[in-house]
């Protein structure tokens, strides 16, 4: 959770945020979408499931150069997420990184209303999905079983340390989600082993040497291999076969927590009536609305005929987009189509007049 | 041409064509070979399009960079003969060469 904003800090997590329009996901086409909706006087609200803006951009490719950005011959995932960030500021959206949206309903208000993972709602006049490939979410080993034991024996994360203490566990990884727990909950478990695929780790150099440290002395067991197969009753798991340079070995564990970074997901955008199409949202090619009035897709979340995944198709959807919000937003005034080179009004806006 | 097959688990062969300079991800798209996923289009940042390198042709492929071997630890049932398809480049030497699919991507 952070905010970049005051006014809307963690603590005001109970409280009712109103904006005129909520942009799910904070990739180049979330952010672009602050830019064409701010020049229509439209004010966002960006919530991301990623503690930082750029999505794919920025977690997937921050350092790949980009060179199908009209202008820009070559810009890197990161850079073009910087710029993107600087070109909105004028517009002071607000941003909520860290969380996801759960809900997203009409209320009776006319107006959406939208529910995040940690509980803080949102109320918004218009809508916009910008959530490319979805949600980013944990990637689930592909063991046969794993969902059954999900929540109960398997997590993804660690929400209170004290759920694994006096357990077995084991953690998958090399990385340093896998390290840093490795190192946090090896105090307060019965047993912890570490299984990695190979005898090298990607985590921060000082907290592989801790983690030795700790199999040195024997509190942590470290296993060089890969699992294979779950084994449990019910919800609830109790071996885990690994195998191993030496052969298959059975151990007992009680708490798994695999570490194999992320994978896209659409998520609750699945649940929120929208007409799809192979898990993509439906719009039309004028406003870039959903099957839902006031709800908008853009980017690569949409599906229409003759779409293309680029990041320059999902600017182009913004604008088109932003000039139907603002019927929705400010259903009284009339919108003249401006230009930001020659519009004295537009200049006022992104503050350079 | 260089000629590439690809071996899913259940036995099913497919041979396909590409040119060099592409890379086996690329070739295994474009020819609809399932079970390469390839979720982020060839960045080196998903370890979803892996195959294992049929053992006789190990040595022409090469070793992976420390980037691809970080990035297959978020494979599933990493081998000695694995590589993430998008970080082989295709040259003439690997003409006929054979890639077996891995039973599941992540």
């Amino acid at each position: 959770m952070a905010l970049d904003q005051p006014g809307l800090d963690t603590e005001a997590v109970d409280t009712v945020t109103e904006t005129d329009a909520v942009v799910i996901g904070a990739g180049p086409v979330g952010l672009f979408a602050v830019f064409e909706l701010g020049l229509v006087d439209i004010k966002t609200c960006v919530i991301d499931i990623l503690d930082k803006p750029g999505g794919q951009c920025s977690e997937l490719y921050p350092e790949k150069p980009i060179y199908d950005i009209p202008a820009l011959p070559t810009v890197t995932g990161q850079e073009l997420t910087d710029r993107l960030m600087e070109q909105i500021k004028p517009f002071g959206a607000t941003f909520v990184f860290g969380e996801q949206v759960n809900e997203l309903q009409r209320g009776e208000d006319g107006r959406f209303h939208l529910k995040t993972d940690a509980g803080r709602e949102i109320r918004a006049k218009v809508v916009v999905v910008a959530a490319g490939g979805g949600s980013f979410t944990p990637k689930r080993p592909p063991l046969a079983g794993i969902e059954a034991f999900e929540g109960t024996s398997v997590f993804y994360s660690v929400r209170r340390m004290d759920a694994f203490r006096g357990k077995d566990v084991l953690i998958v990884g090399g990385g340093d989600s896998a390290l840093d727990w490795t190192l946090s909950l090896a105090p307060i478990a019965k047993s912890l082993t570490l299984l990695h695929r190979r005898d090298e780790f990607r985590a921060a150099p000082h907290s592989v040497e801790k983690m030795r440290a700790l199999v040195a002395d024997g509190t942590v067991r470290l296993m060089i291999g890969q699992m294979t197969a779950l084994h449990g009753e019910g919800a609830t798991l109790s071996e885990v076969t690994v195998k191993t340079a030496d052969g298959e070995e059975r151990i007992a564990v009680n708490a798994l927590l695999p570490f194999f970074g992320l994978t896209m997901k659409l998520g609750p955008v699945a649940s929120w009536g929208l007409n799809l199409n192979e898990n993509l949202v439906l719009v039309d090619t004028e406003k870039f609305e959903t099957s839902e009035p006031g709800i908008f897709a853009i980017g690569d979340i949409n599906w229409y005929p003759g779409k293309l995944k680029l990041i320059l198709s999902g600017f182009h959807e913004a604008a088109l987009m932003a000039q139907q919000a603002h019927k929705y937003v400010h259903p009284d005034k009339k919108l003249t189509f401006q230009y930001t080179t020659s519009s004295t009004n537009l200049q006022k806006k992104l503050g350079v007049k | 041409m260089v000629k590439l097959t690809f071996i899913q688990p259940d036995g099913a062969s497919q041979t396909v064509e590409a040119v060099s300079g592409a890379t086996v991800m690329e070739a295994a798209k474009q020819n609809d070979v399932p079970g390469i996923d390839a979720e982020c289009g060839g960045a080196c940042a998903c370890a979803t399009c892996h195959v294992y390198v049929d053992a006789a042709w190990v040595d022409k492929v090469g070793t992976p960079d420390p980037m691809e071997e970080d990035m297959l630890d978020f494979a599933f049932d990493v081998r000695k003969e694995s590589r993430l398809s998008c970080q082989i480049k295709i040259t003439d030497a690997l003409d006929g060469i054979t890639f077996r699919v891995p039973e599941k991507q992540f």
